[in-house]
């Protein structure tokens, strides 16, 4: 299976309104994985006393990273529609760090796509800050 | 036997709605997301005004999943935050004659959050409420319904667990 012409993922994060309003920059996408960063910004703080970001902030941009990863997977054709999302929190955030997500499309059914992805704060002797699994409607053609 | 007056009713409201406004406003995220809080007695809605920001795909054209997720995670914890105040706040532990100096505990931490996305949400205001159903000393778990046109109708529902904070940290 040949790889799908590159995104330009620039305009593709920018396309997608909360996205761009969170500044998720697409970093890689194809074949049923997506890496995306959220760069480190004061609005998205949940707990002012110590810069930690919100579990909500996170939560958006591993449920677009998720989605991304749906939508490069080979067999996926069309759009997609998450049908649940179960994310842990393994540890908060350093303060102030940049997140970055990467997520996997692990299998693919005529009508369901599964994915798992985790959310890294940059610090690589410690475990992801979140992991997720998810599930998405899809219309996929087996390849 | 006597029994107290009970207290006058602006003072009871004030009290509750100077708690309620500390607790939402000091979180920069729910500012930048735009939800704000009503209250009838210890029953909170969580409103959030439609923004274009909001949108996640334009073409459908619907509200972004993680939109809807923070929505609704706000909302548990929030709601969570306020349940387990009520009794301080009501008995007067906590002291609220400066609003800018209200003093609270720590916010419960997600230790794990479920999204259950039943329909895709729309171009408009959403609304959600949590329900804690068990409030332990250690760990508490949170069910939460969003909804915009019609509340028998929830376009997503959510069940989290918080871990609470401890009193002295």
């Amino acid at each position: 299976m040949e790889s799908r012409a590159p995104v330009n993922a620039e305009q593709f994060m920018k396309a997608l309104p909360h996205c761009g309003a969170m500044n998720m920059q697409l970093q890689q996408i194809g074949k049923g994985q997506a890496t995306i960063g959220l760069p480190y910004d004061d609005r998205f703080v949940g707990d002012p006393d110590t810069g930690v970001l919100h579990g909500g902030a996170i939560s958006a941009v591993v449920d677009t990273c998720c989605g991304a990863a749906v939508m490069s997977h080979p067999s996926v054709k069309g759009a997609t529609a998450t049908i649940d999302l179960r994310i842990e929190y393994l540890r908060s955030a350093a303060p102030r760090a940049d997140i970055v997500t990467t997520a996997e499309c692990y299998h693919v059914t005529r009508s369901v796509a599964f994915v798992r992805a985790s959310a890294h704060d940059g610090d690589t002797s410690k475990p992801p800050v979140a992991t997720a699994s998810g599930t998405f409607m899809v219309s996929a053609v087996k390849p | 036997m006597s029994r107290r007056r009970p207290e006058p009713v602006q003072v009871v409201k004030q009290r509750r709605d100077a708690v309620l406004k500390a607790l939402v406003e000091h979180i920069p995220y729910v500012r930048f997301l735009g939800i704000s809080f009503e209250r009838r007695g210890d029953e909170l809605t969580a409103i959030l005004p439609f923004r274009e920001d909001h949108i996640g795909n334009p073409l459908l054209p619907a509200l972004h999943g993680g939109v809807t997720a923070a929505l609704l995670e706000v909302t548990s914890n929030v709601s969570l935050s306020w349940s387990s105040l009520w009794d301080d706040m009501e008995s007067g532990v906590i002291n609220v004659t400066d609003p800018a100096e209200i003093d609270l505990p720590r916010m419960p931490k997600t230790i794990d959050f479920t999204i259950d996305y039943l329909r895709s949400g729309l171009p408009r205001d959403a609304y959600a409420r949590a329900v804690v159903t068990r409030s332990g000393r250690r760990y508490a778990s949170v069910r939460a319904e969003a909804w915009q046109d019609r509340s028998d109708r929830p376009f997503a529902q959510s069940n989290g667990h918080f871990l609470m904070p401890t009193r002295d940290e």
